[in-house]
């Protein structure tokens, strides 16, 4: 994209600051730190095709998990189903706002804005475009990373499955399953991204 | 081995260009040249700010453990729970090795990300050559675990939805819960604003 950059072949680590010169990588592989052991950057294998297989897996799974039943509690002839937004809603309910807006960012709206930021960049990129504002929505999928928290929910569930098991009967529902799979397509997706994508370095990426 | 900043030059947060700072009376005005985003070389304020952040997270952690994060009513009893009770009531309960998860998550977990905090803040201003790739190290930790202990958080939101079976059992959430997720999100956010370069930028690490 600047070519014309004079600092383009530099690398600076960003954990100690060590000033290197970039090399480039076979694909598949990453370059490390010398001095303080930190990933500098890798060369992700066919990064394009690769996270837009993940990501559209993503979407329809996304779809899934947050429409059908969860899972279902049943105690004493009654039974409690829920989808993952009832928790959110039970929150609203009992007036805890700040907690509410918390777990619904970390279970569905950062993962949300997440895929559909990939799909608005990958997309047009596939058909050899560069959408709009490609680096603002990158950074702001960079910057939702630490708050999608979908695995430390999914372990939220497991603890809470087995708190209840001793009192009730829990049936897992169908989105349950979706979940776990869209923890795995959304970890695939985030781990074949290659930001070399958003630079158009195209150089680097064949 | 040099850094950067010692041959006048930035690498940008966001993208990792780097390019040539640009001095001025009154600090970094420079932009990005590949993403325009602005430039320092450091972390602005960054000691001052993570030590605001993570006091500010010590003192929350109180009522945090004080507090009850919930409350079970089975059959007209209440019983309040706090962070504590509830991994010990997982013990009694025959679980111990999701006691042993929950009890690292929720309790291991933030303890030593304060404590690994306040220990990175005062090694850099006493300003240590001890060790800096191994300090590294505790930072990458300190950013990898912060989130897991978000589990108890999403725990409590998932009971609470499932068991409102009016007369019979009813969960309902606690104030320390909202302490507790203000702990977790302080020091993250606290982790974020330090700056690890900081520890390589004493001169006897410099070459
Ligand atoms: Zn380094
Ligand atoms: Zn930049």
């Amino acid at each position: 994209m600047h070519p014309a950059l004079p600092e383009a072949h530099l690398i600076a680590c960003h954990e100690c600051d060590l000033l290197q010169r970039r090399a480039a990588l076979p694909p598949g592989t990453r370059a490390h730190c010398p001095r303080c052991g930190t990933v500098l950057y890798r060369h992700r294998r066919d990064s394009l095709d690769r996270t837009l297989a993940w990501t559209l897996a993503s979407t329809a799974l996304f779809v899934v998990a947050n429409t059908l039943p969860f899972m279902s509690f049943e105690m004493g002839g009654r039974v409690q189903q829920n989808v993952i937004f009832s928790g959110v809603q039970e929150l609203l309910a009992q007036d805890y706002l700040p907690l509410a807006a918390l777990v619904f960012l970390a279970s569905m709206l950062a993962p949300a804005l997440k895929i559909a930021g990939l799909l608005y960049v990958l997309l047009p990129l596939k058909f050899g475009r560069r959408p709009l504002q490609i680096v603002p929505t990158y950074k702001l999928i960079r910057w939702l990373g630490p708050w999608s928290m979908m695995e430390v929910y999914m372990l939220g569930v497991i603890v809470a499955i087995i708190k209840l098991s001793s009192m009730a009967e829990i049936v897992l529902g169908t989105a349950f399953f979706a979940f776990s799979a869209l923890i795995i397509t959304t970890t695939a997706a985030s781990s074949t991204f290659d930001s070399a994508l958003i630079w158009g370095e195209a150089d680097l990426e064949s | 081995m040099r850094s950067a900043a010692q041959l006048g030059l930035t690498s940008c947060h966001d993208c990792g260009q780097v390019s040539r700072a640009m001095h001025h009376a009154d600090g970094f005005v420079a932009h990005c040249p590949r993403c325009d985003a602005p430039l320092h070389l450091r972390k602005p304020d960054s000691i001052r700010r993570t030590w605001c952040l993570l006091i500010a997270a010590m003192i929350l952690y109180i009522p945090a453990n004080v507090l009850p994060v919930m409350s079970v009513e089975y059959f007209g009893a209440s019983e309040p729970d706090t962070i504590l009770s509830g991994v010990k009531v997982l013990f009694a309960t025959g679980q111990p090795a999701v006691a042993i998860l929950v009890l690292f998550a929720s309790i291991t977990v933030p303890m030593l990300k304060m404590l690994g905090l306040a220990y990175l803040l005062l090694s850099v201003h006493f300003k240590s050559l001890w060790r800096p790739r191994d300090r590294t190290r505790l930072y990458r930790m300190i950013e990898l675990v912060g989130r897991w202990s978000m589990l108890d958080i999403f725990m409590i939101s998932i009971l609470i939805a499932l068991v409102k079976l009016d007369a019979i059992a009813t969960i309902s959430a606690g104030p320390g819960a909202t302490s507790f997720a203000g702990v977790v999100i302080l020091t993250m956010v606290a982790a974020s604003s330090f700056d690890p370069r900081l520890i390589w930028d004493q001169k006897g690490l410099q070459r």
